[in-house]
């Protein structure tokens, strides 16, 4: 057993995706024509040791979020935690 | 003057950082492993171009934890002279040190190409041996050159005049075509309020001399080496 702490980070919306907008272009291209908008995130897992409170988790992933995964100028971030 | 070049793993453009202070502009340099703290008391730190720690997760922002970035961070806040190039100016935003941040170009495409930046303000230590307006030719060479920033920074930075080179064409305008990579107001280099530190995507440590197809790297060089800033 230990935490598995799932992590978003995704461009705010004010911030432009150019790699996004590419990929809804060749969707279209392909034939999915309802797609109107597409946004490319991360996707990040972490693990840790299961002796910590699930409060201390959060504690840590909010930290490990604001200091290294996002930044806080053009992405916004959310993270689930589980015990596996 | 002394200059300091970081370098980290995946830094390509310490070597051209190198060879241009010392070899063509005549100065002392020194080079600094990430992992070293001491800055060997520089007048000006180089932080150089190239793709530190891979660009994983984000351009600069593993390498910006690196042991040599507090003491950069000391230097700038002790108004040491810092210039970041490329993947430096990345690293320098992300480490906080200029605002904003640098975003996959709009085209997605890599850009290595010559482009025109006009002086916006050239009484910085960085570009005091420009005209006002002056045009400069120095090259690009990146895949994540898109300067964001939000409404409040962008106020910010023209409120305290901070932002020092704008894309433009040959003749100095700031047109859309001239802007490679979609940055926010054709902006291809800022300063800190307290204008001692200086983040621009194009290399004057590729262009300071005319073989290399312009020379105008080296009024930025020159520049530097006209200030009277140092650390205190």
């Amino acid at each position: 057993m230990a935490w598995h702490v799932s992590v978003y980070v995704t461009l705010k919306p004010s911030v432009m995706d150019p790699q996004g907008a590419t990929v809804q272009r060749a969707l279209n291209q392909m034939g999915y024509k309802a797609v109107t908008d597409v946004r490319v995130g991360k996707f990040t897992e972490l693990e840790f040791e299961a002796g910590l409170s699930e409060a201390d988790v959060k504690k840590q992933a909010d930290e490990i979020c604001d200091k290294l995964l996002a930044n806080p100028n053009i992405e916004a971030y959310r993270f689930t935690v589980e015990k596996k | 003057m002394r200059f300091s070049v970081t370098v980290f793993p995946g830094s390509n453009c310490d070597h051209d950082c190198e060879y241009v202070l010392r070899d063509v502009e005549k100065q002392d340099v020194q080079m600094i492993w990430h992992k070293d703290t001491d800055l060997k008391n520089p007048d000006c730190v180089v932080v150089p171009g190239g793709f530190s720690y891979g660009d994983y997760l984000r351009t600069g922002a593993i390498a910006r934890f690196s042991p040599v970035m507090k003491s950069v961070a000391d230097f700038a806040a002790k108004g040491g002279l810092v210039i970041g190039i490329c993947n430096g100016f990345q690293i320098l935003c992300e480490a906080g040190l200029l605002p904003g941040a640098l975003i996959r170009n709009k085209n997605i495409k890599f850009l290595c190409q010559s482009t025109y930046i006009r002086v916006e303000q050239n009484n910085t230590p960085f570009t005091n041996a420009c005209k006002p307006n002056q045009v400069l030719k120095i090259p690009i060479a990146h895949g994540e050159g898109n300067y964001f920033i939000d409404a409040a920074g962008l106020k910010g930075l023209k409120d305290n005049n901070q932002i020092v080179v704008r894309y433009c064409d040959a003749n100095g305008q700031l047109t859309p075509e001239s802007n490679p990579n979609g940055s926010l107001e054709n902006i291809a280099g800022i300063c800190n309020v307290n204008r001692n530190v200086f983040g621009l995507m194009p290399h004057p440590d590729r262009s300071a001399e005319d073989i290399l197809g312009s020379h105008d790297g080296h009024y930025l060089w020159q520049s530097i080496l006209s200030s009277k800033v140092g650390a205190k």
